[in-house]
């Protein structure tokens, strides 16, 4: 396909030329599926677009003709923004909308009727767009479809909810063409097959990769703390580097810590320079002004977290300052594409360790950037409890025929192996709930109108299932805002988080300091409170887990002891490990104990990856609680894993006996917490429980109750349910790894050294501030509520009855 | 499970068990409230959930454990049995066989409530109150006349453990009225926070957390 004349005008009048990617995407247009890979800032957005433009420029096309998926909001505004500087100069024919959940309900509605040429858009809302009954018409003439960011979706239940999607897209618009776009990744191929539709092939163009990025690790006036989050140490130097530079983009891992730098860099900010936030728990209106800003060239720094994180073009950021170590490498690399984001500039980053034990980790992710290895763990076993949404979603959009639906479901990579009576069993599942007990004639969602037709059986549950559409599962969340007649919509805030607040407790929200008034309905009322220290806000946001990989490389670099790459306070706290307690070496286990804040702790160094430690965990707490050694909790990242309890535990060895292990495991693992967490995400998902509920009531609070309870009540009337084999299967993916603690376990044998440190130690301090704690329901949680219980008695001047 | 957690009200000594009901030995009285009896079917009757359709039975069951332990010659339900007037109808044959065996075994007495504002069909005598010694018993609070026993709310408390809320059902009492938790295995809960319970109960109330151990702490307001 050539360029047409309007198009190739306007390159001509700016003096671009084509990258030789673009040039190829655009002779490839006709392609089925084309996976670009190419490094951030190569244009790849454009080149993605150009064979849309070429064959929207004559006119002529009457709706919907190329759909761009994206896993942000924020990128697709940004997206808009883009595209409307060739479209408007080289005078094309073509309209762009985007829909996301911020989209309007008048919009929306009037999407479907008269859809735009190009419509951007996410998972989320184009799932929603599928289960309308007119998405047939919506969709017909739809010719191709963009996935931005594949590389990002295609390791989460997003990438496989999105990919049954376009399976629908395909059967309503057989011609469809689809385009991946992805940064840089180590395996492309499992991203290509992902991409294409089964079996078709899934070819690859790479572009050039660029210059190597300019990144290291900024220099502080003061060393980091030994245990810390945040970085609240180096606003000095940040702030120093802030004036030095034209537009600085500072990243931080988790949400509530974006909070409290920014809140500490304005107290510290005495020439009062421009400085933003953006973050996803703050209301749409603050998130938009702040875009507005940045894009406007007003602000010097933004402070963000995630939600800033994936391709979107601020054009002139020229430093990215991440801070806290960045936990996947991949992650790292796309933070750093955020700057100088010209092709063939090379990018500037400076890394800031949170505290010491981060330090090791950002030489681990430097040398890993510098090696060119990147990490990341694709799966291709396509989840069921995403199927069973899907076939939800479907049934809204009008009656399907099981056979049909199935073939287009294999079509999907992750589920080209789906089998016949796996596929049923969701069917089933949807239609009926799939209890053993088929008592009641009303359990029914799915009527089966004809052999093998299925359908809706009352069209106004339609609703509720678009309401629950979507796998990300955030803790659930109260609005924030400020209290009075048309408050202002701050954000929003856990809703566990909320009740720990008390009237005239402090928090932070958008950097300002605001006071909790009270709770009116699903909504936290708050007052400015300019003046007050404020308590410590917990946010949903991602917690990070640092890839296995990343692990593997820290514990080499601590084993290897050559540590003159450190800065020197790092240098004499990892001595100070050696003198204190000892380094962990690979084919043996090194087992810390130590008591604090009147606990005992175990510290195991596995460097396993988390999943295995928390089976590790969940197995020596087993046997701690059989032995009355009153465990309370853990926590585990991918080096190591903390125990705490009630007493010492002289040898844990014990617990680590191989025999039996996995038996024991299994009979353990369905009561605790872990697995209720991961039942609860797939039931979700899957539709057994539901999120939203359509005109809500007030008292609505009461009328819903934990999942745990149908988790238990599972267990001990239908323990064959589809639901229970879901989580076990999600569970073996995702947060159980038997095979690594088989392993570990073999290759360490009886090499199992346990020091007795006497006190906390440097490698263990950082494990203190681990989010994700998992509480042990025993005896030490029953005694520790007797003595708060007795205690809160005494205070309020009651008596014991 | 324990036993339960031993107190006195309007010069009653009491008994509130793990499991949620009320003991009172000297009445031989075991009371229950919000069993919500039916509720995974009326969700699925009204397009909603599948839920696991195992609650009613998982209930009862509970109910003989607590029966078995108190022998009482009486039993009160405090309203709210059943999740709605037709889920009492539509109950599995073998559960309300089951049932009808528990209530004609004893004297049982319906409460009425919002959700089940008419007599059930299955033995026993329903009211819309009823008085036993200075005791009122209600499904739902009402503010001056004391002292009563009601349900209705749910109520819930949570205690901290380590900078962690331990959420649990539990009882509410003051001198004046003792509201019970929900029994059944389907209920949520309202937090005793809520600025309903905060204005019904009085101060120096205390929340007594179903479950093991029980413990019994000021009513966290």
């Amino acid at each position: 396909m050539d360029l047409p004349a309007p198009l190739a005008d306007f390159f001509a009048r700016r003096g671009w030329s084509l990258h030789p990617h673009q040039v190829e995407m655009l002779a490839r247009a006709d392609a089925p599926s084309l996976l670009l890979i190419a490094p951030t800032g190569g244009g790849k957005t454009l080149a993605g677009f150009l064979p849309t433009l070429a064959d929207l420029a004559e006119g002529g096309h009457a709706g919907l003709h190329t759909l761009y998926v994206s896993p942000l909001k924020a990128l697709a505004n940004d997206i808009k923004r883009n595209l409307r500087t060739p479209i408007e100069e080289a005078g094309l024919p073509i309209r762009v909308e985007d829909r996301t959940g911020d989209t309007s309900q008048t919009q929306r509605r009037r999407q479907r009727a008269d859809p735009p040429h190009i419509l951007l858009t996410t998972p989320e809302s184009l799932a929603l767009m599928v289960s309308y009954p007119d998405a047939a018409r919506t969709f017909a003439g739809l010719k191709r479809v963009i996935v931005d960011e594949i590389h990002a979706l295609a390791d989460s239940k997003r990438g496989d909810q999105l990919m049954l999607a376009l399976s629908r897209l395909q059967t309503l618009s057989p011609g469809l063409r689809r385009v991946g776009l992805s940064a840089t990744v180590d395996d492309p191929a499992v991203i290509a097959h992902y991409l294409a539709r089964h079996p078709d092939p899934c070819p690859i163009l790479l572009a050039d990769s660029g210059p190597a990025p300019d990144i290291d690790i900024l220099p502080t006036t003061h060393a980091p703390p030994w245990a810390g989050a945040g970085g609240r140490y180096a606003i000095p130097d940040v702030l120093a580097e802030v004036k030095r530079h034209r537009t600085t983009l500072i990243f931080h891992n988790t949400r509530a810590q974006a909070e409290i730098f920014f809140h500490n860099l304005w107290l510290a900010n005495e020439d009062d320079l421009p400085i933003g936030i953006h973050h996803g728990a703050l209301s749409r209106e603050a998130r938009q002004r702040v875009e507005a800003a940045m894009v406007a060239g007003a602000l010097r720094a933004i402070v963000a977290t995630g939600s800033l994180d994936l391709g979107i073009d601020w054009g002139d950021v020229d430093l990215v300052i991440q801070v806290g170590a960045p936990k996947k490498v991949k992650q790292l690399v796309q933070r750093i594409g955020r700057a100088n984001h010209r092709y063939n500039a090379p990018s500037k980053a400076r890394l800031v360790p949170a505290n010491r034990f981060e330090v090791v980790e950002c030489v681990a992710a430097l040398e890993a950037v510098r090696a060119g290895e990147l990490d990341g763990d694709l799966r291709l076993d396509g989840p069921r409890d995403v199927l069973c949404q899907h076939i939800a979603c479907v049934a809204c959009a009008g009656d399907f025929v099981a056979n049909e639906l199935l073939a287009e479901v294999r079509t999907v990579g992750p589920y080209a192996g789906l089998t016949r009576a796996a596929f049923d069993e969701c069917l089933d599942f949807v239609a009926t709930g799939g209890y053993a007990l088929r008592a009641y004639d009303r359990y029914q969602r799915l009527k089966e109108r004809a052999p093998g037709i299925w359908g809706l059986r009352d069209p106004r549950s339609a609703r509720q299932i678009r309401m629950n559409l979507g796998t990300i599962i955030d803790t659930d969340t109260l609005k924030v805002r400020f209290k009075g007649r048309g408050g202002f919509p701050l954000g929003e805030i856990e809703e566990g988080f909320a009740n720990t607040l008390s009237a005239g407790d402090t928090f932070l929200m958008g950097g300002q300091v605001v006071r909790f008034e009270n709770m009116r309905e699903m909504t936290v009322e708050v007052s400015p409170n300019p003046s007050k220290e404020p308590r410590i806000a917990t946010y949903i946001g991602y917690k990070w887990t640092t890839s296995v990989q990343l692990a593997d490389r820290i514990q080499r670099i601590l084993h290897e002891g050559d540590f003159s790459g450190f800065p020197d306070h790092t240098r004499e706290w990892l001595d100070l490990q050696v003198e204190r307690s000892r380094m962990p070496e690979p084919g043996r286990l090194l087992i810390e104990t130590f008591p604090r804040d009147g606990r005992h702790h175990i510290c195991l160094y596995g460097f396993a990856g988390r999943n295995a430690h928390q089976t590790l965990a969940l197995l020596i707490t087993k046997g701690m609680e059989e032995a009355g050694l009153e465990p309370l909790t853990f926590v585990c990242t991918d080096y190591a894993a903390l125990i705490t309890g009630l007493k010492p535990v002289p040898q844990v060895a014990r617990f680590l006996a191989h025999d039996g292990l996995h038996e024991a495991l299994e009979s353990w693992l369905k009561g605790n917490a872990v697995m209720k967490r991961t039942f609860r995400n797939a039931a979700i998902i899957a539709g057994l429980i539901d999120r939203n509920f359509p005109g809500k009531r007030s008292s609505g609070r009461q009328a819903t109750f934990s999942s745990d309870i149908l988790y238990d009540t599972l267990h001990r009337f239908d323990p064959g349910h589809l639901m229970l084999r879901i989580t076990e299967e999600e569970a073996m993916r995702g947060h159980i790894d038997f095979g690594r603690v088989e392993l570990l376990l073999e290759t360490v044998g009886d090499r199992i050294d346990q020091v007795d440190t006497g006190r906390v130690t440097p490698l263990a301090a950082p494990m203190f501030l681990e989010r994700g704690i998992v509480p042990i329901r025993g005896r030490a949680e029953g005694r520790l509520m007797e003595e708060e219980a007795a205690r809160l008695m005494a205070d309020a001047g009651l008596a014991p009855d | 499970m324990g036993n339960g957690h031993a107190f006195t009200f309007a010069g009653e000594r009491l008994v509130a068990r793990p499991s949620g009901a009320l003991y009172w030995p000297a009445a031989a009285l075991l009371v229950v409230s919000d069993l919500h009896l039916g509720k995974s079917e009326r969700m699925a009757r009204r397009g909603g959930s599948l839920l696991p359709p195992y609650e009613t039975r998982d209930t009862l069951d509970r109910l003989d454990v607590d029966l078995a332990a108190t022998d009482p010659a009486r039993v009160i339900s405090l309203g709210d049995a059943f999740d709605d007037m037709d889920a009492a109808d539509n109950l599995a044959a073998d559960v309300r066989d089951r049932l009808a065996c528990l209530v004609g075994a004893r004297d049982w007495t319906w409460i009425t409530g919002n959700h089940d504002p008419a007599p059930t069909g299955l033995g026993g005598v329903a009211a819309d109150g009823v008085t036993c010694g200075r005791v009122t018993f209600r499904h739902i609070a009402t503010t001056g006349a004391g002292p009563e026993i009601s349900g209705h709310y749910h109520p819930k408390a949570s205690l901290s453990v380590r900078g962690r809320p331990v959420s649990r059902p539990c009882f509410l009492r003051d001198d004046d009225r003792l509201i019970l938790p929900a029994y059944g295995t389907y209920t949520g809960g309202l937090r005793s926070r809520d600025p309903v319970l905060s204005a019904l109960m009085g101060a120096g109330a205390r929340a007594i957390l179903a479950g093991v151990p029980m413990v019994e702490i000021p009513m966290p307001r």
